[in-house]
């Protein structure tokens, strides 16, 4: 046991100097991806249960494609990929400065997008047919049957699932590790390494990420009893 | 087009080119004392396959004891495998990589003899055993109560009733789900990379730096990590239905 922790070093301002911005970026990166993605998984999901064969098929290759290859994999070739120029485009000057964290929102953002459809696809299969065709029967569009009536049910029925990936997409955001954004992770690595006290900064980070993962899933699992009491 | 052609072409030739020298071996693969870069991938997706399949193992096997945990009728030791399993849910696994290679090491220092490898095969080996327990206890929750009644009144000890009576239909219940545990783990031993395991990211990075050709590395290391996913996904289907129960959906 030769270890023995000191956290002295740390005082409140490097907390709110290195820390809690960083806090700030794994959250509204984990946020915009969740929102963005869920949105987009949503579109992908209707072209999976469309009658068009060509879109089912996109949507089944873009999905299995995705879920097939780590998430390091994805985040690498999204910096790559991704052109210079569109980070001022987007950005301005501020896009140019931090070309890895705007790269990580537009890489989760595709990448959850994924797997956010095929809860999605889940879902609004739960949702009974007669529902759809009661839709039609009264006169509805597919799309004011989509918007009207299945969807809303199937955000319903799957906010817990969907909650949950957030939960697990929020952890994941770590990772863009591989391409040197500052979030949370690396805000406590930078000051491991600023004080040389790396093995208290991992463990706190450990301590950290527990408590808000662990405190959200507490609120999912709350949430979910109550949507089921609902139903 | 044509331009694309090329590229395509440049990039094959790269692949079977020497590592260490311009030379090109129109076999892609050089022989002893040398290695084209294909040889480098490969060398790559070899220790995520091992990394992948050693941490899996010892996730099948912790998994399977903290799952059993879980379910059995004493206080202390459920809340010990609740305890486990939110832990390592709920700390990122590339955090708890860190901490194996730069934190334990200080704490025991028998673990500066080991490799970074193995560490990481422990690392994700247990970040995945949560996940397995989460399964194994959900299959055996799967089983009416009575059975287990059944086993205790017929005489049965408790393990007796879990060897005999409750794990062959539990595990039966959980084993797709874990070949699904299975590709994710393949997909997590990426996150390795960060302390230095020479697995197929780590390698396409280096690779793409010394040949300055980032995207066919990429492009090479995605496609080994597409045929490890397929192959999986094969297996599982296979798995599901060698495992299925009469009468179950889809048995015989």
């Amino acid at each position: 046991m030769a270890l023995d922790l000191d956290f002295s070093f740390l005082t409140p301002d490097i907390v709110k100097h290195n820390l809690v911005p960083a806090f700030e970026y794994s959250l509204q990166l984990t946020v915009v991806a969740a929102v963005c993605g869920t949105a987009l998984g949503t579109l992908i999901a209707l072209m999976r249960l469309s009658s068009q064969a060509w879109l089912q098929r996109i949507a089944t290759i873009y999905v299995d494609l995705l879920r097939s290859i780590p998430l390091v994999m994805v985040i690498l070739w999204f910096f790559l990929l991704i052109p210079s120029s569109f980070y001022a485009f987007i950005g301005g000057s501020f896009g140019e400065a931090h070309r890895p964290e705007l790269a990580a929102v537009i890489t989760f953002t595709f990448f959850e997008a994924a797997y956010y459809s095929e809860i999605m696809r889940a879902g609004i299969q739960s949702v009974s047919r007669g529902q759809t065709f009661a839709g039609y029967a009264v006169g509805m569009t597919y799309a004011q049957c989509m918007r009207l009536i299945v969807l809303p049910q199937a955000f319903r029925n799957m906010l817990p699932v969907l909650l949950t990936q957030t939960i697990v997409l929020f952890q994941d955001t770590s990772l863009v590790y591989a391409i040197g954004a500052y979030d949370w992770l690396k805000g406590f690595q930078t000051v491991g390494q600023l004080y040389n006290r790396p093995s208290e900064m991992y463990l706190l980070a450990a301590v950290c990420y527990f408590v808000v993962s662990f405190s959200l899933s507490m609120l999912v699992r709350r949430l979910q009893a109550k949507i089921q009491i609902i139903r | 087009m044509s331009n694309l052609l090329a590229q395509i072409k440049d990039s094959a030739t790269l692949m079977c080119t020497s590592i260490d020298d311009p030379t090109v071996y129109p076999s892609c693969f050089a022989g002893k004392g040398d290695m084209t870069y294909l040889q480098w991938m490969i060398h790559g997706w070899g220790w995520t396959l091992l990394v992948a399949l050693v941490a899996l193992v010892i996730a099948l096997a912790l998994g399977l004891v903290i799952g059993v945990m879980r379910t059995l009728p004493n206080k202390w030791a459920v809340l010990f495998g609740e305890a486990w399993t939110e832990v390592f849910r709920n700390v990122p696994v590339l955090v708890q990589l860190f901490i194996w290679a730069n934190v334990l090491p200080e704490l025991f220092p028998a673990l500066k003899q080991v490799s970074y490898a193995a560490l990481a095969c422990i690392g994700l080996g247990l970040f995945t055993s949560a996940r397995v327990a989460q399964q194994v206890k959900a299959g055996i929750g799967t089983i009416p109560k009575g059975q287990r009644y059944a086993g205790l009144a017929m005489g049965l000890t408790l393990a007796q009733t879990y060897r005999y009576v409750l794990l062959p239909v539990g595990l039966r219940v959980v084993l797709p789900t874990l070949t699904s545990e299975s590709m994710n783990i393949i997909k997590n031993s990426s996150v390795a990379y960060a302390i230095s395991v020479t697995e197929l990211i780590w390698t396409a990075i280096q690779a793409g730096e010394q040949a300055s050709a980032h995207s066919t590395m990429y492009f090479v290391a995605s496609v080994f990590y597409v045929i490890s996913a397929l192959t999986i996904n094969r297996l599982s289907v296979l798995i599901e239905r060698r495992t299925r129960f009469a009468g179950a959906m889809g048995g015989k």
